[in-house]
């Protein structure tokens, strides 16, 4: 992976580097050529990381207090608000956490939309991440099921009973996925096993795709191939360490921000009320980063179609390096797909306000028009703009930007004012 | 720093959109507001609302509603109604446990200690149900984080009691209450002007005691509520300054290379 060969200064480094290279990664890792026009878009990788191993640690640790057991869930997460030591504030970073780590994954995704990261070479970063952000709304699902309140216990309901839409086995696959006839106990016994378990799945899978981008490198907001390293690059440390670290702190603030003064706002009131399977609440309503998928599947009026719809609609993205057909990286050449960008994100927006509504009336005819226009930017609208739209001319570096059409404006500006200093 | 105004921006985006969630759904009333002192950045508890609060509870919620999740120890502890420890022993000793077996194998009865959680009004659910007409009275520990408007929503339901209007009709043992989801409640109105008899002299009014025993509920809902605002508070100082540090290293180390962070 390394542009060139490493051998450590000492002896015992030497000796231990020769069986087992680990310095050598070590060196990879910090040397790493990084693009030195990434923007603040672009620690939001390392902001996730942090995300994933927050919640496995908050996780272990409410793990040693909580009983996976439907009589005394409920009880056991009070037992941790109230007696374990700090055990309030594990809970709520971690319940908040998930919260966070879905905003951070977010706008890691619209980034990589906006900036074309996804293209060649860059494909199977993206199908990786795809499948990091499956497993994280699965997880997220379970996890959100293990206390066992009203919205954990019909949330459950709502969405294993989706399985039953499969013709033929889906019965038997709902009732394989319960453990019985309903979602009862062994229910809640395999998600708690399950959430422990797909944590490190998610962590294996971001150790590839990290490995994975290791390999062509980072794309960059003007979305151009570059040499590596050259005076394009910059060493990943200490100059991307530290200013993801400053992002990471400002994230961080936002973060504690939920954690201490607003710990429950994120969250639905009904799960504060004991899993009681004689009475259904009012609105189901799944956390607030299941609401887009939630809009879809509800919109449309065929059960199995809706659950089609639903998981279609990861799946096109999935295949996005195919759909879209433009050559071009970068959304800042794209004019006209730049337009379609912010219609898709305000799409989604729309999509996961009226997931929150009830289904009924004005709301499911705009889940209906926002959910076939998902679709079609993906199916119809990318694949055509592709061929069809007039960039704007791409600067051959990011020092040489190409006067006019530049992407940095202030850079070209400070690279003249440097020369005239020479 | 444009970019952390575009990220604010998403950042309200979303949470506009949270709220909205909290707020829409069916809501039919106004709910009354309260200016509590535990909702600001530094909200503590009015402790001797606290404890009035408590003695709400005991003598006219407790009938009726348990609070299972609480220990009488809690009653003493640092951030609550900071009873003293005998005051709470005291307390606790008014109730009768089951404990045991014994050494002769046998169940006996004896005050509670300090250990001990709630005494539950009823034995099990269904007696609950059963002696409620139907409707069971719901565990309170809770029950302020379980309602949509919180304490606000507590207390207005407490308020709410009034006059059915004109063609609405009601069941037996069903009451009209303004705030109440559907309006319709199971429970009669639980206040009235000196039900209890306060200690410290304040005037037992309807209004009073709501806003007592809603703060005394807010406080078993979040029993660490005032230890997170404190430590919160340390929190955004901490990361505030540190953020600062870091932004400032980071701009020394960048000004190495002509490109802006």
């Amino acid at each position: 992976m390394s542009d060139h060969e490493y051998t450590p200064k000492s002896k015992v480094g030497k000796w231990f580097n020769d069986r087992l290279p680990l310095l050598t990664l070590a060196n990879h890792l910090t040397d790493y050529p990084t693009p030195k026009n990434l923007n603040y878009w672009w620690t939001f990788g390392g902001i996730l990381t942090f995300c994933l191993i927050t919640q496995i640690i908050t996780g272990i640790v409410l793990g040693m207090h909580y009983v996976a057991h439907a009589d005394l869930a409920f009880q056991s997460v009070e037992h941790i608000m109230r007696d374990v030591n700090y055990g309030w504030l594990i809970r709520y970073v971690h319940a908040n956490g998930a919260s966070m780590f879905f905003l951070a994954v977010y706008i890691h995704i619209f980034r990589s939309l906006y900036y074309g990261s996804y293209k060649s070479p860059r494909e199977v970063i993206w199908i990786i991440g795809m499948l990091i952000y499956f497993l994280m709304m699965a997880t997220a699902f379970m996890g959100y099921v293990l206390p066992w309140g009203q919205m954990s216990f019909w949330g459950a309901t709502v969405i294993t009973n989706l399985f039953s839409a499969i013709p033929l086995v889906g019965e038997s696959i709902t009732n394989w996925l319960w453990g019985g006839y309903s979602v009862d106990n062994p229910t809640l016994t395999r998600f708690f096993s399950l959430h422990y378990l797909f944590p490190f799945l998610i962590l294996g899978l971001v150790v590839l795709h990290i490995w994975a981008l290791h390999v062509p490198g980072n794309n960059n907001p003007i979305g151009i191939d570059i040499k590596k390293p050259s005076k394009d690059t910059v060493p990943f440390h200490p100059y991307i360490v530290i200013k993801d670290a400053f992002a990471l702190l400002i994230f961080l603030l936002i973060f504690a921000f939920f954690v201490f003064f607003s710990p429950n706002i994120l969250g639905h009131a009904d799960n504060y009320i004991e899993a009681n399977p004689l009475v259904t609440p009012a609105h189901i309503v799944p956390e607030w980063y299941l609401l887009p998928f939630y809009a879809i599947l509800r919109s449309v009026p065929d059960k199995l179609l809706g659950v089609i719809a639903m998981f279609a609609a990861i799946f096109v993205l999935v295949i996005l390096p195919w759909l879209d057909t433009s050559k071009v990286r970068s959304t800042v050449f794209r004019p006209i797909y730049k337009q379609f960008y912010w219609f898709l994100v305000a799409d989604v927006l729309i999509l996961g306000y009226v997931g929150a509504m009830p289904a009924e009336g004005l709301y499911l005819l705009i889940a209906r028009v926002a959910t076939a226009y998902y679709f079609a930017h993906f199916l119809i609208i990318l694949p055509f703009l592709g061929f069809k739209e007039k960039t704007t001319p791409i600067p051959l570096s990011i020092t040489e930007p190409v006067l006019g059409g530049s992407a940095d404006l202030a850079m070209a500006r400070n690279n003249s004012g440097l020369k005239e200093k020479l | 720093m444009k970019i952390f105004l575009k990220l604010t921006f998403l950042f309200i985006i979303i949470s506009s959109l949270t709220l909205s969630r909290v707020n829409a759904a069916g809501e039919q009333q106004e709910l009354l507001k309260v200016d509590w002192s535990f909702k600001s950045f530094f909200g503590k508890f009015d402790r001797a609302s606290l404890q009035r609060g408590y003695q709400v509870y005991t003598e006219v919620c407790a009938s009726c509603h348990s609070l299972k999740h609480l220990s009488y120890r809690n009653l003493a502890e640092k951030g609550g109604p900071e009873f003293t420890e005998l005051e709470a022993k005291a307390i606790a000793s008014n109730f009768e446990v089951t404990d045991g077996p014994n050494s002769d194998g046998e169940m006996f009865e004896r005050p509670a200690k300090l250990s001990d959680k709630f005494v539950m009004p009823y034995a099990n659910v269904q007696e609950a149900i059963a002696a409620n007409g139907g409707a069971y009275p719901p565990d309170m520990s809770v029950l302020v984080k379980a309602r949509k408007g919180g304490a606000n929503y507590i207390y207005s339901v407490l308020m709410g009691y009034d006059e059915p209007p004109a063609g609405m009709e009601l069941d037996d043992g069903v009451y009209y209450n303004k705030y109440m989801y559907g309006n319709k409640i199971k429970m009669s109105s639980p206040l009235d002007d000196d039900i209890v008899e306060y200690a410290d002299g304040t005037k037992a009014t309807v209004d009073q005691m709501a806003k007592d025993v809603t703060t005394f509920l807010q406080w078993t809902a979040e029993p660490h509520l005032e230890t997170r605002h404190k430590l919160g508070f340390r929190v955004i100082i901490y990361l505030s300054v540190l953020t600062v540090l870091v932004y400032f290293s980071m701009k020394k180390i960048w000004s190495r290379v002509e490109t802006k962070v």
